[in-house]
């Protein structure tokens, strides 16, 4: 069999007005050479992306994770000068403080996605207030963090709102609250969307209520978009280190005190102590490399490595998490 | 409850379903349809025919409140149903569309297992009677049974799509309406399908009134009792066309002896 470079033009036109060749592929055409130019060039572009990811992984996990330890999670950081201790209160009270985030932000995002998607229609009023939403949200989502913890602290901190007190977990809450909130709306807003106004009429079609079309058919059909878009907004707010530094500021000690799981006090007493963090400075991952890093002494430094380390693999699983969410309900 | 069943003092209508009483709907400030008047007998297949843009869907959505969910969609005039006029401001839509049920043109079963789609329209209208028993009688009278039986707990996706159709169509018996509106229920499926599903409604409409816009002539003459021919006519100085009602009959008669020039020309296929 002839190899299909022999074809050259079977049947040429006389006064074609076309130039046409072989059939058979020519690297040293320009068009061919642009290809494999522009082709190397957007490889190399994409590999230069994610190379600060790999490179901040491996950074991280060297520096960081030989100082792994149960010990780790468990002790207070040492004071300066002195070796040992761990970094249990920054864990602890970053997970506090993303947990009062997401509390307010959650409901308060979801249920303002649920609005803008299902029930800002009809009335001008209504298709306004949506449109503001909508870019307000757009706008909200590209303030810088430091503003948010800024804002925070002159609305509350600042003016001792929350029963007087100054710096405390609650505020560092609302900080993170403020940048999680516009993540949350756009995905809930947007995931509804998706959902094909077939399946509305179909519930209302046999008699449902709008309220039960939405609950028990819209926003099951949009969970993973939903979901997904919430993990990523407290993902993304948990590694902030601006906002907390205004809001939540840093603790040395536990966020509770120790004596609350097995103290000689009363039940009642330890139970009031539960509240302590929410109203008092709140130490925090982000917070805790902050501090250490700059300090000039190599211990701490340590620390704030494997701070990094722990935060990185935290934010590392939330996305693993939201990819997972993803799959498992697309089946 | 202002759409609770009529009294014996309406006995008399009992014949008569639906009436459409110089009925307008506008999207906005286009009008899509002018000046309908027509009644559907109960217990009998009427089919809505007519070329694209006549107005003829928006009609039958009408006649369930549907158009609510459209923004700007407004109708002028009276949809009466068992004496009650639904487009009284006291009328709740839900409530209308509990006893006037509705087809769509695409399959839309919810993305849940065949038996939640069938329970689910029950449960949220406060169905209390055995729910297994009220899943098989569905999917009998759809004629979806034997071939969905075993396996109920499967995605209602996982049928074909005429199956869907057909899922779609017991979900909406399963809340015994007295009503079911079908719109266009077959243009995405395949003849065989198709003929199941006609099939299906010569028995269904023993114990429904049943509504069907189709845009396959032949499938109005096989399924319908009466036919309404709507056409669309350029309006005088507007853009667009508006819909409007040509002729309404026995179906035999619109397609044998129409007393109009526009429909003949349509059911021969001269146009349209």
């Amino acid at each position: 069999m002839k190899p299909i470079s022999e074809a050259i033009d079977p049947n040429p036109k006389a006064g074609s007005l076309f130039q046409k060749s072989g059939l058979r592929f020519r690297p040293s055409l320009p068009r061919n050479l642009w290809n494999a130019v522009m082709t190397t060039l957007v490889a190399i572009a994409a590999g230069v992306a994610v190379l600060p990811l790999v490179l901040v992984l491996a950074f991280v996990l060297i520096k960081g994770g030989q100082l792994i330890s149960l010990k780790l999670f468990t002790e207070l950081p040492p004071a300066p000068g002195m070796g040992g201790g761990g970094i249990g209160n920054a864990v602890i009270g970053t997970v506090l403080v993303t947990g009062i985030a997401a509390l307010l932000a959650v409901p308060v995002g979801i249920g303002g996605g649920i609005y803008l998607a299902e029930f800002a229609q009809g009335g001008r009023v209504a298709r306004a207030l949506k449109v503001f939403v909508r870019f307000g949200t757009n706008v909200l989502s590209g303030v810088p963090s430091i503003i948010c913890g800024v804002f925070i602290y002159a609305l509350i901190v600042k003016t001792r709102l929350l029963f007087g007190q100054s710096y405390s977990g609650i505020a560092g809450g609302m900080a993170l609250a403020v940048l999680m909130l516009p993540t949350i709306i756009k995905t809930t807003d947007e995931g509804l969307k998706l959902v094909p106004d077939e399946l509305r009429w179909g519930a209302i079609g046999v008699g449902a209520s709008k309220f039960t079309t939405v609950m028990k058919i819209t926003l099951p059909a949009a969970f993973t978009p939903i979901a997904t878009g919430v993990v990523l907004g407290i993902a993304r707010a948990a590694g902030e280190t601006a906002p907390l530094i205004f809001t939540a500021l840093f603790s040395n000690y536990w966020p509770w005190p120790e004596t609350i799981l097995s103290g000689d006090t009363g039940l009642l007493e330890r139970l009031s102590q539960l509240k302590d963090p929410l109203l008092n400075p709140v130490a925090s991952m982000s917070v805790l490399i902050f501090n250490f890093a700059s300090t000039p002494y190599p211990e701490l430094q340590s620390l704030a490595w494997a701070a990094s380390f722990i935060l990185v693999i935290m934010i590392l699983g939330a996305n693993l998490l939201a990819r997972w969410l993803g799959r498992f309900a697309a089946r | 409850m202002t759409t609770s069943t009529p009294g014996p003092s309406t006995a008399t209508k009992t014949d008569l379903c639906l009436s459409l009483e110089d009925v307008t709907i506008s999207y906005g400030s286009f009008e899509a349809v002018r000046n309908v008047y027509l009644e559907i007998p109960r217990g009998q297949v009427t089919a809505f025919i007519g070329p694209s843009g006549c107005g003829k869907s928006t009609v039958l959505r009408s006649l369930n409140r549907m158009n609510d969910l459209i923004e700007g969609c407004h109708l002028r005039g009276r949809v009466v149903f068992n004496g009650e006029d639904l487009y009284h401001p006291k009328v709740d839509p839900v409530e209308v569309r509990r006893r006037i049920g509705m087809v769509f043109q695409k399959p839309n079963p919810f993305p849940k297992s065949i038996y939640e789609n069938i329970a689910f329209g029950a449960r949220i209208n406060g169905y209390r009677g055995n729910m297994d028993e009220l899943v098989e009688r569905s999917l009998r009278k759809a004629a979806l049974w034997d071939e969905a039986k075993d396996k109920l707990r499967d995605s209602g996706y996982a049928l074909s799509g005429g199956q869907q159709q057909r899922l779609c169509i017991a979900r909406a018996i399963a809340i015994e309406p007295e009503v079911i509106l079908m719109d266009e229920p077959c243009s995405a499926l395949d003849p065989i399908s198709t003929l199941k599903i006609e099939e299906m409604m010569h028995e269904l409409k023993k114990s429904y009134t049943i509504v069907i816009v189709t845009h396959n002539m032949q499938q109005a003459v096989r399924v319908s009792d009466r036919t309404a021919f709507f056409n669309a006519e350029a309006q005088d100085g507007g853009s667009g066309k508006v819909g409007y009602l040509v002729e309404y009959d026995e179906t035999e008669r619109i397609f044998n002896k129409p007393t109009q020039r526009a429909t003949m020309d349509y059911v021969s296929g001269r146009f349209g």
